[in-house]
């Protein structure tokens, strides 16, 4: 059982949170379909440290910023969005 | 040499050693093909390289050992019944060979084809599993709708209590599905290839793409460069490490999926019992043994581990479906990291590398189908292009959004 820490609530049971995919940035509406596909499914899929949207589901709702190691399940922290 | 029953005795007798299944050679410099990832699909993708496309030079390269992978680490399960038109053709091709691959690689693979039994616990869920069920006949899957009578007379165990939490309103059973040794189809393959000259090579890992312009023109590996005619990949979780490697990003995002397996029992499980409501599936082993599992891991991992959380529910699972079993000792559980797309579905074909293909996004449900994921890749590497069976399945599929969206198709665990 992971123990991570809610910039919000504090640590927490991992059972209490949801994984929230990699950050991506939406493309104008004039994005080709490449683009668009780009966007919408291509993911880098990290092996190894990589920063990732969380949300505190089962908790306080909020979305947050967490920087893990998918091989150890390291976490090295978490800060809110745009901190 | 020829496995026969006269073989078996005349070692038996005779007592001399076995030799070995496969060769192992040295990795020469160059290949007309080489394919990246020594599981069942890879060892396939070689086997038939060279049996039907006639590929000349072929190596297979396995960073870890033949088998090692998820082809290891799976509930060995194998079945067709899906919901597309597209799958149900690419997977029933996979079983139809399945069913002669014993013969075909002269390797018991102890494809035991005891029935894969689905569930439904409400009455919408047995009026979805109709709709599927009606859908997998128009493919020609030969699947039955059953009652909850026809259940209760076909798997007793289940629990049929008036306060079962996960009452049982009927279910579909496809008598064609059901198990396969998983080594023993990684070992034929192996074997066969290994026969018809192809070079399996382990503990050869892939750390780079040697390119020509913009073209894949070999592969560095931790035993030195190798060039190559052409090059295909089939390393499961690790899809998107190697797409990183050359340049380009995947619709694969890489889960642990775990199993486990209880102490072993008298047979008492004689079918593939599976559910939808709960997302867990269980057999018995010929070792005796419950071999069970269910959903993803609930965030992207690339360790062989599984978490707690998960695998609690998955044995709460079992045990509410299965009352008998609640005394039952746990002996191992492992998992695998598996490569999952959007749509649940895979991808296969040529790759946005000139000179690379693809077969990758199988996610959790790669064993039953590495016969034909081996067989497309080997055609796509052999002659660039698709055959009708993997067009449906190309990568372009993401950005022209025709997914093959079996993930909300079929309504079935994968």
């Amino acid at each position: 059982m992971l123990l991570i820490s809610c910039p919000f609530c504090g640590e927490r049971g991992e059972a209490e949170f949801a994984w929230g995919g990699e950050p991506v940035a939406r493309p104008s509406f004039s994005a080709t379909d490449a683009e668009w596909g780009d966007y919408l499914y291509n993911r880098t899929n990290v092996k190894g440290r990589n920063r990732e949207l969380w949300r505190h589901a089962g908790g306080c709702g909020q979305w947050f910023v967490m920087e893990r190691d998918t091989v150890t399940h390291e976490i090295f922290g978490t800060v809110r969005v745009g901190a | 040499m020829r496995y026969s029953a006269m073989q078996l005795i005349r070692q038996g007798i005779s007592g001399a050693p076995w030799e070995p299944a496969w060769r192992t050679p040295e990795l020469a410099a160059s290949y007309d093909a080489v394919v990246i990832g020594g599981g069942g699909h890879g060892l396939a993708a070689a086997y038939y390289l060279r049996a039907v496309q006639g590929v000349k030079r072929v190596a297979v390269l396995e960073r870890g050992w033949i088998g090692g992978g998820n082809t290891g680490r799976n509930t060995t399960i194998v079945r067709s019944n899906y919901f597309f038109p597209e799958s149900a053709a690419m997977y029933d091709f996979a079983l139809r060979l399945y069913e002669g691959l014993s013969e075909a690689l002269n390797y018991n693979i102890m494809l035991s084809q005891r029935g894969v039994l689905n569930l439904a616990h409400s009455e919408h869920d047995f009026d979805l599993m109709r709709r599927s069920v009606n859908a997998m006949l128009l493919n020609g899957i030969d699947v039955e709708l059953l009652s909850a009578a026809q259940v209760q007379r076909e798997v007793d165990l289940l629990n049929f209590a008036p306060d079962a939490r996960f009452p049982i309103h009927g279910g579909f059973v496809q008598r064609r599905g059901g198990v396969a040794r998983h080594d023993a189809v990684a070992w034929a393959y192996a074997r066969a290839a290994s026969a018809l000259g192809v070079d399996v090579i382990q503990g050869c890992e892939v750390t780079g793409f040697v390119r020509e312009g913009d073209r894949v023109v070999g592969v560095e590996t931790s035993l030195g460069r190798v060039s190559a005619g052409v090059v295909g990949m089939s390393v499961a979780g690790h899809s998107g490490v190697l797409a990183g490697m050359a340049g380009f990003r995947l619709p694969i995002t890489s889960y642990a999926l775990q199993a486990m397996v209880s102490e072993p029992l008298k047979p008492i499980l004689n079918t593939v019992v599976m559910s939808t409501a709960t997302g867990m599936y269980v057999s018995q082993s010929d070792k005796g043994e419950l071999v069970f599992g269910q959903g993803l891991d609930l965030y992207p991992s690339y360790g062989q581990r599984g978490n707690l959380p998960v695998a609690q529910t998955i044995v709460a699972s079992m045990l509410e479906m299965f009352p008998a079993f609640r005394r039952l000792k746990m002996l191992r559980q492992w998992a695998g990291v598996v490569d999952v797309c959007w749509d649940y579905s895979p991808i296969i074909g040529p790759s946005p590398a000139p000179g690379l293909f693809m077969n990758c996004g199988w996610g959790t449900g790669g064993f039953k189908a590495s016969p034909v994921g081996g067989w497309l890749l080997a055609r796509s590497m052999a002659t660039g292009g698709h055959h009708e069976l993997s067009r449906p399945f190309d990568l372009g599929r993401f950005t022209s959004g025709r997914l093959v969206d079996e993930a909300a198709g079929a309504g079935i665990a994968h």
